[in-house]
């Protein structure tokens, strides 16, 4: 997660408690709170939260229609 | 980790495993390659491959960047290290990359090279900036995701003026490895694996989106299902391939849209259209020549590429005869088919550059795989 931006295109990122300083100049829209994904030093695309909940909700669909199906069988 | 940790779910995986095992028609086999060296990496790691119905087969694909940089691309780097007295910077994958004459960039490095590992392009800048007297050379490698930020280096050179910074380029291309594979003549000769459809690579896709696998579906009737790097992600990707085969579509889809969409990165591709343009052919260690599948410095910044400042030319260099790379790269042997892997070629003494990188077939087989094959092949 992106938590503080700096001089010169570049940011510092959390990585799970470890911070580090990375690039955004292929990411000049990011602010701080989003989520980055870091390439080499660069952060080179962000994540849409929303996206990432309709994924998740797509797995835990399959995991109840799983276990509809074991349930039926 | 938010967004790392809901996607390695070990009871929703089992969930997905369960779901493929009831999707998956028994009576066909379905093999599907996984391109990139990540999804390599994470398929063995977190045991997806164990989660899969057995008429669900992973082929690795050539998408580990050290694996496929050929012994001449490595040789060119220490020849500027031990010959021309130049500062070779580079990832640390690249550093033990097994090259001519029994050297490396490590062991250059022990003779006297000075070779320095970098986590990023822009610290090879900072090396130059330091070093104003020196000749400086980054050994730029890997895929599109690699590429923006040694455009935004040299792109950044010449607005400071650097003079003593170039890149050795060895940048390739995804979509171009993907097709040669699928007309590559070995693959006929080898009895071809039936490929049916492509795990599509997760930071690659976020730079280049997913358009740009769309002409090579339709046109080789292969879907391709683009995928996070999480093993939820591969697991839904490899699920969603086997519903393509099912119901006979070859489509481009999309598992990974949290980061990646259709037009990617545009920023990032603009920068790179600056400063690069395509190679007529490149070699890869294990496909061999591939046209137009590399970039290559425009004239515009020649005095950044290090090829035109040293005056480089590139002789290819075969590799180990007994290494079965080139096979494996395409699908078509697996890791424990080649004699001396996990004898003389283990991660600690590399012989081929699949042993290298975690990411590499080999590699990521000898570290998590390979104790499960001896009982498969004693009861086989
Ligand atoms: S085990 Fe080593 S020599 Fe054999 S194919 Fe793999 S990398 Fe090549």
């Amino acid at each position: 997660m992106l938590v503080e931006l700096r001089a010169d295109e570049r940011a510092v990122v959390n990585l799970g408690g470890i911070r580090k300083d990375v690039s955004i100049e292929l990411v000049p829209e990011a602010q701080v709170g989003d989520y980055v994904i870091v390439h080499v030093g660069h952060a080179i695309g962000m994540i849409d939260p929303e996206e990432a909940e309709r994924t998740l909700a797509l797995f835990g669909e399959m995991a109840e229609a799983a276990a509809a199906a074991g349930a039926a069988a | 980790m938010k967004y790392i940790d809901e996607f390695r779910d070990g009871d929703v995986a089992r969930k997905i495993g369960e779901r493929l095992r009831t999707e998956a028609d028994p009576a066909r086999q379905y093999s599907f390659m996984e391109f990139c060296g990540g999804h390599t990496h994470a398929i063995s790691r977190y045991g997806v491959r164990e989660l899969l119905p057995p008429n669900v087969r992973m082929i690795h694909g050539p998408g580990c960047p050290v694996c496929v940089l050929p012994i001449g691309r490595v040789d060119m780097a220490i020849k500027l290290a031990l010959e021309r007295g130049a500062i070779v910077c580079t990832y640390g994958d690249t550093m033990r990359v097994p090259a001519s004459d029994n050297l490396s960039l490590t062991r250059a490095k022990a003779r006297g090279g000075d070779i320095r590992m970098v986590y990023s392009a822009t610290d090879a800048l900072t090396v130059a900036r330091d070093n104003p007297g020196r000749e400086v050379v980054f050994f730029a490698i890997g895929f599109e995701t690699t590429t923006p930020p040694t455009a935004l280096a040299i792109l950044r050179a010449q607005r400071e003026g650097l003079a003593n910074f170039s890149v050795l380029c060895c940048h390739v291309l995804t979509p171009s490895a993907i097709t040669h594979i699928l007309e590559s003549p070995e693959v006929r000769r080898y009895g071809t694996v039936p490929i049916d459809g492509f795990v599509g690579p997760a930071h690659v896709s976020i730079v280049i989106g997913s358009g740009p696998y769309e002409h090579f579906a339709e046109e080789y009737r292969k879907p391709v299902v683009i995928a996070g790097f999480e093993p939820l992600d591969v697991m839904q990707a490899i699920l969603m391939l086997v519903r393509q085969v099912n119901e006979g579509r070859a489509h481009v889809e999309n598992e990974f849209s949290r980061a990646v969409d259709r037009d990617g990165n545009l920023g990032a591709q603009q920068k790179v259209s600056e400063v690069f343009e395509l190679r007529p052919t490149f070699e890869w260690r294990g496909l061999g020549e591939v046209p137009y599948s590399a970039l290559k410095i425009r004239p515009a910044f020649a005095q950044f590429d290090a090829e035109r400042r040293f005056g480089l030319g590139y002789t290819p260099v075969a590799d180990n005869k007994a290494c079965e790379c080139g096979a494996i790269l395409r699908g078509v042997k697996q890791p424990t088919d080649c004699k001396i892997f996990g004898t003389v070629c283990t991660p600690e003494n590399p012989v081929g550059s699949c042993m290298v990188s975690s990411e590499g077939a080999c590699a990521a087989h000898y570290a998590y795989g390979r104790f499960k094959d001896i009982p498969v092949k004693v009861s086989a």
